[in-house]
């Protein structure tokens, strides 16, 4: 099609800066909503402007204005076509109370395979470390050296110490746990992509560790001293694990997409901000998990009464328990609203 | 793995992105984690301040900062910069979302903590085979966050004037065969004949002969000209007057001859 390009292009440039402009101010202030008269000004200039790449496309000799256009329109398709909930304004304590615990009980069922696959893992270790001696040394990391030994050793040595062997070092060892704790669950969210497989093998093992040292503490009958040091630490980083094992299922679910007939994509998509909330929270309370670990955990009786850490760690689990779910009539009342509708 | 990702739209607009390559999104890569590396060890340094007043303090916060950096860089560069990191930017690529819809925070975010399974074993493997075999190039947080990763080509208009000024164009004596060159010819083989210009003095002799023979037979079977308008012609010669029509309205070069010649009448 021959058009007259110079008039052409004097016509319709007042349209192409207006969408410029247009764009630009959406894209500075993604939380600003558009009035009625300014989105139906929006979606005019960007039909023109489809239009007149319509029309130039096929004129040779401008290839500039062709891709200039071409820019224009994809990024007014973006805006235009964008039917997600446009990015409101972040509200941490919003996001937090609120959303986490939602986006927890609306997959708790992914939360549950998670948790039984872990509670399998804590009995192939139990039962591991009661018929095989040397099942310890065998499966336990080296970061776990020191429960190679006797625990009742451990236990005696630990409630002797008089001077805090931590002191000087709290905040690094807060770090460290947070950081590698924080790491693995990441990589219990990302092995999701495996189809979950690396996720539940992930799983699996941290029960497997779990359950061998707990019950090489029960068997030497340390079982206080064992719920005394995991439970204030444990009560919040065991969960968060498993949080993010739920997160991994999820992705591999939606990847068989077994009894979901949307494609591929569309189920991975729907996914998306559900899994973003559920490791920000998670690694929120790895945080907490890694204070409470460094700054408490590691001391006993005398120091603190095992009393006292027990307590704190089934406060810190019943704190969850209601935290994630409390919120469970609020969920259901739109399901109900829609049924009686 | 197509090299293109073509959009349509309801409107019936259909543009295309040219999808990025393992290559360039491994250069990238490599420059982001020098980036990553030295914005680490920068933080590390700054907070090894703190130790004058405890240095179990500053190692934590050492230790923190490094982990943040290391998981948050993309994110952050990402989020910032509509789709970019240093790496990126270098490389001119840009993340995208996969339908050419607005990235979302969470796209990000997920692209980049799921790498973890990308990187398996070791050295990107999980993702470069599964980018070899996407449709859309598209590694394994890419495909879980429904983005791809496109090249943006630099747009840079050519000089016109310096590359065709001065030079009488036999052809435009011919206005119907103008207007004819100028429907047929494409918008590729348009761009083609004005890069051939552009570059001719990086050509080898040889090649560039080459070249210009083989684009001029070309766009002498979209439009003859009579013989006496071509005669002992050049083939170089004959694209640079076959791009001064394509580029060069008729209506600009006149207003041009219009504006010299005034200039001149005033400067007797």
């Amino acid at each position: 099609m021959i058009i007259d390009l110079p008039r052409f292009i004097a016509t319709e440039r007042p349209s192409w800066t207006e969408l410029e402009k247009t764009l630009d101010r959406l894209q500075a202030e993604p939380g600003r909503a558009l009035t009625l008269d300014e989105a139906k000004r929006f979606h005019f200039l960007y039909q023109k402007v489809s239009a007149d790449l319509g029309r130039i496309a096929t004129f040779a000799s401008e290839p500039e204005l062709r891709l200039y256009l071409e820019a224009l329109t994809a990024r007014a398709y973006g805006e235009i076509h964008e039917t997600r909930e446009r990015g409101r304004r972040f509200r941490p304590a919003r996001w937090f109370f609120t959303e986490f615990p939602r986006v927890f009980r609306k997959h708790a069922g992914a939360f549950w395979v998670s948790t039984i696959i872990t509670f399998v893992g804590v009995l192939f270790g139990a039962l591991a470390v009661t018929l095989d001696d040397e099942a310890k040394e065998a499966v336990l990391p080296p970061m776990f050296a020191n429960h190679l030994g006797d625990p009742a050793k451990r236990v005696a040595m630990e409630e002797k110490a008089t001077k805090d062997r931590a002191a000087g070092q709290h905040s690094t060892f807060a770090s460290q746990l947070m950081t590698n704790n924080i790491g693995v669950s990441i990589k219990a969210l990302a092995f999701g992509l495996t189809f979950g497989i690396l996720t539940i093998v992930l799983l699996f093992y941290n029960g497997v560790i779990l359950g061998l040292v707990a019950i090489d503490y029960i068997l030497a009958g340390q079982t206080v001293f064992l719920l005394g040091w995991l439970l204030p630490h444990g009560a919040i980083e065991i969960p968060a694990i498993l949080i993010a094992g739920q997160g991994g299922l999820m992705i591999g679910q939606a990847l068989i997409g077994y009894g979901d007939r949307a494609p591929l994509a569309d189920r991975l998509r729907a996914l998306g901000p559900d899994l973003a909330t559920l490791i920000g929270g998670v690694a929120v309370m790895l945080v907490w998990a890694g204070f409470v670990e460094s700054f408490l955990s590691q001391y006993h009786e005398p120091v603190i009464p095992y009393a006292v850490k027990i307590a704190f760690g089934c406060v810190e689990l019943a704190v969850l328990i209601w935290f994630l779910g409390s919120g469970r009539a609020k969920d259901d009342a739109p399901a109900a609203a829609e049924v009686r509708a | 793995m197509n090299s293109e990702l073509r959009i349509r739209t309801p409107e019936g607009i259909t543009f295309a992105y040219q999808l990025a390559g393992p290559v360039a999104r491994c250069m990238a890569w490599g420059v982001d984690l020098l980036a990553i590396i030295a914005l680490g060890q920068g933080v590390s340094t700054l907070f090894a301040v703190f130790g004058l007043v405890s240095p179990d303090f500053a190692t934590a916060l050492s230790m923190i900062a490094y982990f943040v950096v290391s998981i948050g860089y993309g994110v952050f560069t990402e989020w910032a910069w509509r789709g970019q990191t240093v790496g990126k930017r270098i490389m001119r690529l840009r993340v995208m979302d996969a339908q050419g819809l607005r990235l979302q925070f969470h796209q990000i975010l997920m692209r980049n903590l799921l790498r973890f399974a990308d990187l398996l074993p070791g050295c990107y493997l999980v993702g470069g085979v599964a980018m070899l075999l996407s449709r859309r190039a598209q590694r394994l947080g890419d495909l879980a966050a429904n983005t791809v990763v496109v090249h943006i080509p630099k747009h840079a208009e050519p000089d016109l004037d310096q590359l065709l000024a001065g030079k009488f164009n036999s052809l435009r004596q011919f206005p119907h065969l103008e207007a004819r060159l100028r429907q047929r010819a494409t918008p590729e083989e348009t761009r083609l004949a004005l890069q051939s210009l552009v570059r001719r003095d990086d050509l080898e002799p040889a090649a560039r002969v080459r070249l210009f023979a083989d684009l001029a037979e070309h766009f002498k079977t979209l439009t003859a000209f009579p013989a006496e308008a071509v005669e002992a012609m050049p083939d170089e010669q004959y694209i640079r007057n076959v791009v001064d029509i394509l580029f060069r309205p008729r209506g600009a070069v006149e207003g041009k001859a219009r504006t010299a010649i005034q200039g001149e009448v005033v400067a007797s």
